[in-house]
């Protein structure tokens, strides 16, 4: 199988490599960046939906609600769109980095924006779970000891609903490690787009002058190796995670 | 607002809506497909993965962390790229239907197991002592218990599935959201952005709210009953 070495020898050549390398890179980057930004917004959200239940604050629970669930039931892909179409960029951005050109900087900018907008709303129900399962009774105390309801919310009520939701953050990121393969639909520069891209000029470096089925072979799965091992070490973590958890659980539920 | 609200932008929309019905056609029918495929493999596996058969068991975990640690985009790529350059390509739609039955089989195959394995070990015992061989036992007493445990989670992937058939414009697909976005970029359609967006974000909403609105009420109503009857969330921790 002279075609399979030639595959393979792409996989040596340094320029490829760096390539490659510089997508996972982006890949990661991405995905961190979209689930920090992702848990700060979403739990804004979070709160405004379970909280603002006051006639005068009715009406944000009703739009996060309305933000929640019109993200939750449309596919990314609509949203990487609409993004690339309606959202203004600013021109400061507009210049390249990162060793990318400035349409690739723009692209990028929309479309990781699109993902984030996509998984606050993921990260926003997420949230929602872990204040759910804090007992009632946190708040009862919490107003007897004379805190108003924000002294509530970050001091006693927040810490907990975070520590009850890390297993499922954690998983969240695997979940948008592989939406941000989305992303390679309007060509930004991550991993899935970049071994898009060298499949389609693969012609070039394995030498043989045409793409082969061993190429396909080689490519990706080179890059299912590399998300494998990414999701694989994370969800694994999740895994020890919820075997290990920090702080035991009350033996006594109390509300 | 790229003709959200001028009326020439609408009637383009409601001059070229076949091209909306088309997709939406394709997608439901690469959905169904899809699911009908993921169901039975959710169901072959889940099965497998509570054999309590060693080798078995690890085809299914296999399986299992094999798809769900790889993103859906990638695995369709591969199979397309592969089924082409190989020259046995069959079509994108059915690639679409395959790759994304194989991608959610791995999301049913866990639901199937955790559902299987919340029952109490008592029970499989009872029905062992009754006689039941193992599909008596599965069919007749423990697959009908585990069903409300199995159906909220079922539901929410039957959502993401739906969501998820736009992956196939990656491969120049013939779904809703690909055949929008070739509408609204085409030369003689193109420019109606916002109405042609709105149009196929209220399709995929009108069809997967109600679902997802189903499930979640699904699982409050299950927590409530749980909370009422402590004795299935200790069984659960024991079983681990």
């Amino acid at each position: 199988m002279d075609t399979l070495e030639a595959s393979f020898s792409m996989l040596t050549n340094p320029g490829v490599l760096i390539y490659l390398l510089k997508g996972i890179a982006f890949t990661l980057v991405l995905s961190v960046v979209a689930v920090v930004l992702g848990v700060v917004f979403g739990s804004v959200l979070a709160l405004v939906r379970n909280y603002c239940t006051t006639k005068k604050t009715k009406v944000f629970k009703a739009l996060a609600t309305m933000y929640i669930e019109v993200f939750r039931n449309t596919p990314l892909l609509l949203w990487i769109f609409i993004c690339l179409v309606f959202l203004p960029f600013p021109k400061i951005l507009s210049r390249s980095m990162f060793g990318l050109t400035s349409v690739e900087v723009k692209m990028l900018y929309k479309a990781a924006f699109a993902l984030i907008l996509f998984t606050s709303s993921v990260i926003a129900e997420i949230v929602r779970g872990g204040l759910n399962a804090v007992a009632h009774g946190q708040f009862e105390a919490g107003h007897s000891q004379g805190f108003n309801m924000v002294g509530i919310m970050i001091y006693i009520v927040l810490p907990q609903a975070y520590r009850n939701i890390v297993p499922t953050l954690l998983s969240q990121v695997i979940t948008t490690i592989k939406d941000s393969s989305y992303l390679a639909n309007v060509a930004v520069i991550e991993l899935m787009s970049r071994t898009k891209t060298l499949l389609g000029s693969a012609y070039i470096y394995n030498g043989t002058g045409t793409v082969n089925v061993s190429d396909v072979f080689v490519l990706f799965g080179f890059a299912m190796v590399i998300y494998f091992i990414i999701n694989f070490a994370l969800s694994s973590l999740v895994r020890y995670v919820q075997k290990h958890p920090r702080i035991p659980k009350p033996a006594v539920k109390t509300g | 607002m790229g003709g959200l609200f001028s009326a020439d932008a609408w009637e383009k929309i409601w001059v070229f809506r076949d091209t909306f019905i088309l997709g939406l056609a394709n997608t439901g029918k690469m959905a169904a497909v899809a699911l009908l495929l993921s169901f039975l493999l959710g169901l072959i596996f889940g099965l497998m993965a509570t054999s309590g058969q060693k080798p078995l068991e690890h085809i299914s975990r296999i399986y299992v962390e094999l798809i769900q640690n790889t993103p859906l985009i990638l695995q369709l790529c591969f199979l397309y790229y592969a089924l082409a350059f190989s020259g046995n390509s069959i079509g994108i739609l059915p690639t679409g239907m395959i790759a994304l039955g194989i991608y959610h089989g791995a999301y049913m195959s866990e639901v199937v197991r955790a559902g299987i394995g919340a029952i109490p070990k008592g029970q499989f015992e009872a029905a062992a002592s009754q006689g039941f061989g193992y599909i008596g036992e599965m069919y007749y007493v423990i697959l009908p218990q585990s069903i409300k445990i199995i159906l909220p989670p079922m539901v929410n992937q039957v959502v993401n599935l739906i969501k998820n058939t736009s992956c196939l414009y990656i491969i120049g697909g013939a779904d809703l959201i690909s055949l929008t976005y070739s509408f609204v970029t085409g030369a003689s359609t193109g420019g109606a952005y916002g109405p042609a967006y709105l149009v196929s974000g209220l399709l995929f909403f009108v069809v997967c709210y109600p679902l997802s609105t189903l499930a979640s009420y699904w699982e409050n109503t299950l927590k409530l009953r749980e909370q009422k009857t402590q004795v299935v969330p200790l069984t659960i921790e024991e079983r681990g």
